[in-house]
């Protein structure tokens, strides 16, 4: 196990978070359909479905500008969702070409494989994030968030996108196929709708309710909308964080024993 | 084993690998010198490139030893992965990016500073006649260009020691005889290279030393010549249109000469020099014999292999 060789994770680590950068601005039209999915389902829900479902939340004004506010902590996760979805298939894209095979012969910290695509997929995530908002600002969003509560948010947004992406990072490699990696993620875009993402918890039935009340989406959710709408937090901040390093810590350990694997 | 001076780069004792029940590697030894050429020869399915991927720290040997570079692949993999560099046989050059971002990104890998990396870079696609396509993506390079981008990557470092697994295989001719060219330039740099090849006619063309691996095992090792020694030598085949002219050819030529399958064609032992190849003719042309064609053959290794491969079916059978 002696090792005269020296280690360089951080410039690795660097040098593969240029290489996964390049391939996105190389192969643009995929951030592009990533982000466009988000942007499409919240102009759905505010203009199909947000003046029905806006009535039903009630509040000061009610209606379709009502729903906007309470509706976008869910688009952000399922924005951040679909870019995970993105990072397993360029994982398993990655994994079916011959040039992992070549990193992995080489003499480099063997984690900047992964690192690089983590930090890569949270930098896109925070690309997106910021498209969608800006997007959500244009059709009515008003949120009340001073700047405190933006820098929390910037925190939690860069926790849950770190926290999936890892997980996703190793998805893509548990998967024989690109397409195998393209829908196995699928469940964390079906999360929010089971949770406090669209309407209020307690509309839904009993069993439902306890489910969506207890998902890690929800606290997320919520925390989100607690900040942007300048309400009190609460616990569901530390929950969500709680969540998120649980998360972390379970993608980062598989997703690194299945690199690691030898056959 | 070898008289050779140079110290042994590449030594593999009794090293094997199963998958599950499938043995695809049962013990084999190897000692590979410093600044040769070593080929391992088999056909598809022979355990080729398991050996490559078990000496690069690819996969987990089974059982035995290997030592690269003087460490052990085992215990010390990133002492033998700082010394190797592997073109595999799938291409393992990044689509996305241009020729040049490969290399350099090969560069950064390997710890070389800016003003280095760009040097090699420059370099290297210089050498493989890359410049003009270095700033299009690899995606968009034929299979021979793509090819040599993938050795100039493995050569960024500077490895001692270099695997190639079927460097040509899908190459046209013209590519493989450049590959040929560059790998043999290499060698003058003391740089030590295992190629794996299921062509007889590269491994005969490139390699110092050859090993048929057949069945996980090795049943043959030595130089090309050695190798073709092995086997019986080479002869003329004799080509007639006449059954009466071959029937005379046969009289003539006596016991040395036999028929080739049910053609009219005639196998002459002849070692292929032109002296010899002169005493046939004439003998021919003193009986007025009219030939159709002739043919040399000397032996190749394809002769070698089939003979040796079509040798260990037969234990196989009688084992059992």
């Amino acid at each position: 196990m002696t090792t005269a060789v020296a280690s360089h994770p951080l410039r690795d680590s660097t040098t593969m978070v240029r290489r996964n950068l390049k391939r996105m601005v190389r192969y643009p039209s995929m951030t592009v359909q990533l982000i466009a999915m988000p942007v499409l389902l919240l102009l759905l829900f505010v203009y199909v479905f947000g003046g029905t479902l806006g009535a039903g939340i009630g509040g000061p004004s009610g209606g379709r500008a009502e729903y906007v506010n309470y509706v976008v902590p869910a688009i952000l996760i399922i924005t951040i969702a679909t870019i995970v979805q993105g990072t397993a298939v360029s994982v398993a894209m990655d994994m079916t070409e011959g040039i992992i095979a070549r990193f992995r012969t080489m003499n480099i910290a063997r984690v900047s494989v992964l690192t690089g695509h983590v930090v890569g997929s949270v930098i896109q995530a925070f690309l997106s994030v910021a498209v969608v908002v800006g997007v959500a600002l244009a059709i009515g969003f008003r949120p009340q968030a001073g700047f405190g509560d933006w820098l929390a948010l910037v925190g939690l947004v860069a926790a849950v996108s770190f926290a999936l992406v890892w997980l996703t990072v190793a998805i893509g490699q548990s998967s024989q196929t690109v397409e195998g990696a393209s829908s196995l993620p699928m469940p964390l875009m079906f999360l929010p709708f089971l949770g406090s993402g669209f309407v209020p918890t307690d509309t839904m039935p009993e069993g439902v309710r306890w489910f969506a009340e207890h998902q890690p989406f929800t606290p997320i959710m919520e925390s989100i909308r607690a900040l942007l709408m300048d309400t009190p937090v609460g616990n569901d901040v530390w929950i969500a964080l709680a969540w998120c390093a649980g998360i972390a810590l379970v993608g980062y350990v598989w997703a690194k024993k299945l690199y690691n694997r030898k056959v | 084993m070898t008289n050779n001076a140079a110290p042994p780069v590449i030594v593999v004792s009794e090293l094997r690998k199963s998958f599950g029940d499938k043995v695809v590697l049962d013990g084999i030894d190897l000692n590979v010198p410093q600044g040769t050429i070593f080929s391992l020869l088999g056909a598809n399915g022979a355990g080729k490139t398991t050996a490559v991927k078990i000496l690069s720290t690819l996969i987990a040997a089974s059982g035995g030893r290997a030592e690269v570079a003087g460490h052990d692949v085992a215990s010390d993999p990133d002492s033998v992965r700082a010394a190797i560099g592997v073109t595999g046989q799938f291409s393992a050059v990044d689509n996305l990016l241009t020729g040049e971002e490969n290399l350099r990104l090969m560069a950064d890998l390997n710890h070389l500073s800016k003003k280095d990396g760009k040097r090699a870079a420059t370099d290297l696609l210089e050498r493989f006649d890359l410049t003009e396509a270095a700033r299009k993506p690899a995606s968009t390079y034929s299979g021979g260009m793509r090819r040599r981008l993938d050795l100039a990557m493995t050569l960024v470092g500077s490895p001692r020691v270099i695997f190639l697994d079927e460097p040509t295989t899908g190459l046209d001719p013209r590519s493989r005889r450049e590959m040929w060219q560059i790998v043999r330039e290499l060698t003058a740099g003391g740089v030590t290279i295992f190629l794996t090849t299921q062509y007889l006619d590269e491994a005969d063309e490139l390699a110092d030393r050859i090993a048929v691996l057949e069945g996980g095992r090795l049943v043959a090792e030595g130089t090309a010549d050695e190798l073709k020694r092995r086997i019986p030598g080479g002869h003329v085949r004799l080509q007639f249109t006449e059954p009466s002219e071959f029937r005379t050819a046969q009289r003539v030529l006596g016991r040395a000469a036999h028929s080739d399958g049910d053609a009219l064609a005639l196998r002459v032992p002849n070692d292929g020099s032109l002296r010899s190849l002169k005493a046939l003719l004439d003998q021919l042309d003193h009986e007025s014999i009219e030939v159709d064609g002739l043919s040399v053959h000397t032996p190749d290794l394809d002769d070698v292999f089939l003979a040796l491969t079509g040798d260990s079916d037969n234990k196989k059978v009688t084992n059992r």
